[in-house]
């Protein structure tokens, strides 16, 4: 199986942005995806920005290089971000918003769709097919059952994609949650998020951690690490993994799906996480540790 | 009916509609009765099948798109596209409605649809401006329907998996948010406990309010600070709107009544409709009745209404 980067979800500076991609370069990931994908807003990179970097990393890598849309879009500032990145003339786009699919579709153009698109039966995935999807994310919620069942009545299979490691995005909204927490207007909120660079913890009053805060988007607390579902996933069909960046130990995470797909045993050091919805059950289930 | 709705929504009493809650929703037979009742009165029926269709079991929705064309329902109301196809296919003459749970907030979003399905209407998500409700309006073929009055969802709707993270169960796929069996009330040593598939939703001081558990409206803690992180109990209220909704030629307002008792959607229905009717006697010199502020502050979660995001500040 290919190993993927998700976007970025956070908002990170520039140069850490620019470092952070130099590194991946030197990892074994087959495709990097990148481009803001939470709040039109952010602008530490705005669309040439991102266009730019893609294109640099595609001239320095054989990696491949997939620019990803908006997943929320609220204004005519965001739709023309999102028609900037699909008309790039050159790299693979990932669709998170129908706008986007309407944009590439009706450009004749092959696309990607992100976790954010709703794409939950075989013939939503054969619409989308018919459109020029060649590639198709699973939902988070998504359990192996229902992708193995999807997959079963399909007559035509598009790249699968899961969603095997990181903060799982939730849930998006008009409402900036940083924002609130510091009491500011969305209007005026200071672009605050990037103090927040792997998110800010929100927990029960009984100090279970749910959430994380991210802008307008809301993510789950623990991460998904379906490592040890490695195996199963190759035999349902699922061709790429998604890793999502995350700020402190990305190589790290790269090293052991990568120590995973050529068969060296798990590593004990990326145990952690929650693989509920991979098992049918809550996504915020933690990883069962009665193995196989 | 009897308060003036011009078209009232029904949903089949399964996972195919987005209020899948017990008691809510009808079998055929009510259904037809339902028809009946509505057609005599020259007012409209339109069927909610608004979840995402499960892999194995497509043929339910196949199934209730097949029963609302079988019973002539003025509308359709979906948001998958694997079921939009069929129905499109299928029943070119039965018009397509949008759900709100498709989450279409731009002009290229709203074209996709009409494009691939010829949707008639779209309902919008409850998380755009008033301006940016003008500016789709002023953009778009599509005939545009907003919230009025009801719960007030903070996330965009069909996108939004928290509570499918917390009790398994997905509003995108059972059509159930804070689903009725994972609730529990409990008494606890500092107070009354909501709490959702056991997770600690709230818990409330002697002589607060304490409303049904979602997790985007309970007490959290980020940062040391305990507060409503996300949003108070409060719901959704846009009369002072209208004026400004109808000049953009929003064609409906979509009142909140699948989870609600006869009586609130009796005084909601009324009071709408009155004050409806006053802007299209009075135009622009509208102005709320303090009555009517007084009966939807009545039936307002924690007693109280926002604009939500039609209005700025608010996100």
């Amino acid at each position: 199986m290919q190993l993927a980067l998700g976007p970025v979800q956070y908002y990170w500076p520039r140069g850490d942005i620019q470092q952070f991609y130099a590194q991946m370069l030197t990892t074994p990931l087959d495709i990097i995806y990148l481009g803001e994908v939470v709040c039109g807003k952010r602008h530490q990179l705005r669309a040439a920005d991102w266009l730019q970097l893609a294109r640099e990393l595609a001239a320095l890598s054989d990696k491949q290089i997939v620019l990803s849309t908006l997943t929320l879009l609220e204004s005519n500032a965001d739709l023309n971000w999102v028609r900037k990145i699909c008309d790039n003339g050159q790299l693979l786009v990932e669709a998170n918003d129908m706008s986007a699919v309407q944009l590439l579709s009706e450009a004749g153009l092959a696309f990607v769709c992100g976790p954010a698109i709703n794409i939950y039966n075989q013939h939503a995935l054969a619409q989308m097919m018919s459109l020029g999807m060649v590639r198709w994310t699973v939902p988070v919620e998504m359990s192996a059952r229902q992708l193995g069942e999807v997959l079963a009545a399909c007559d035509r299979k598009p790249e699968v994609e899961v969603f095997a490691y990181g903060h799982m995005p939730l849930a998006y909204s008009a409402r900036c949650f940083t924002a609130r927490h510091l009491g500011l207007d969305k209007d005026s909120c200071g672009y605050r998020c990037i103090e927040f660079p792997a998110g800010l913890p929100l927990a029960s009053q009984e100090e279970q951690a749910l959430f994380l805060i991210n802008g307008i988007q809301t993510m789950s607390a623990e991460p998904v690490n379906l490592l040890h579902h490695y195996a199963e996933m190759q035999e349902l069909g699922v061709d790429i993994l998604r890793l999502s960046p995350q700020w402190q130990d990305m190589a790290r995470v790269v090293s052991a799906f990568d120590g995973a797909r050529r068969g060296e045993p798990c590593r004990e050091d990326l145990e952690k996480g929650v693989d509920g919805y991979w098992r049918a059950q809550p996504g915020l289930e933690l990883i069962a540790r009665s193995r196989g | 009916m009897d308060n003036g709705a011009d078209a009232v929504y029904i949903g089949f009493n399964d996972e195919t509609n987005a209020r899948n809650f017990s008691g809510l929703n009808f079998n055929d037979k009510n259904a037809l009765r339902a028809l009946e009742r509505i057609r005599s009165r020259g007012r409209k029926l339109f069927v909610a099948i608004n979840t995402y269709a499960q892999p194995r079991s497509f043929s339910r929705w196949q199934a209730a798109v097949d029963r609302a064309a079988g019973f002539n329902a003025d509308a359709v109301i979906l948001a998958d596209i694997g079921l939009m196809g069929y129905a499109a296919e299928k029943y070119p003459a039965m018009p397509l409605h949008l759900s709100v749970q498709a989450s279409a907030t731009s002009v290229s979003a709203l074209e996709f649809y009409r494009r691939q399905f010829h949707i008639r209407r779209a309902v919008l998500p409850r998380v755009l401006s008033l301006k940016q409700v003008q500016q789709l309006a002023a953009g778009t073929q599509v005939e545009l329907e907003v919230f009025g009055f009801g719960s007030l969802c903070i996330m965009a709707e069909g996108r939004c998996h928290l509570s499918s993270y917390v009790t398994g169960e997905s509003p995108n796929l059972n059509g159930v948010c804070s689903p009725a069996q994972a609730v529990e009330w409990r008494d606890g040593a500092q107070g009354l406990e909501t709490r959702l598939n056991g997770v600690l939703i709230d818990r409330f001081a002697e002589g607060e309010n304490a409303g049904y558990p979602t997790l985007c409206k309970g007490r959290f803690i980020v940062e040391g600070r305990r507060h409503h992180a996300l949003e108070e109990p409060t719901s959704l209220n846009s009369m002072a709107l209208l004026p400004e909704l109808r000049a953009a030629g929003i064609r409906a307002i979509k009142l909140e009544g699948r989870q609600r008792s006869p009586a609130y959607v009796a005084q909601v229905v009324r009071t709408w409709r009155d004050a409806i009717d006053e802007v299209l006697r009075r135009g622009g010199d509208f102005s709320i009745e303090e009555r009517w502020r007084a009966t939807l502050a009545k039936n307002s979660e924690g007693k109280q209404t926002t604009l939500g995001a039609y209005d700025r500040p608010w996100q």
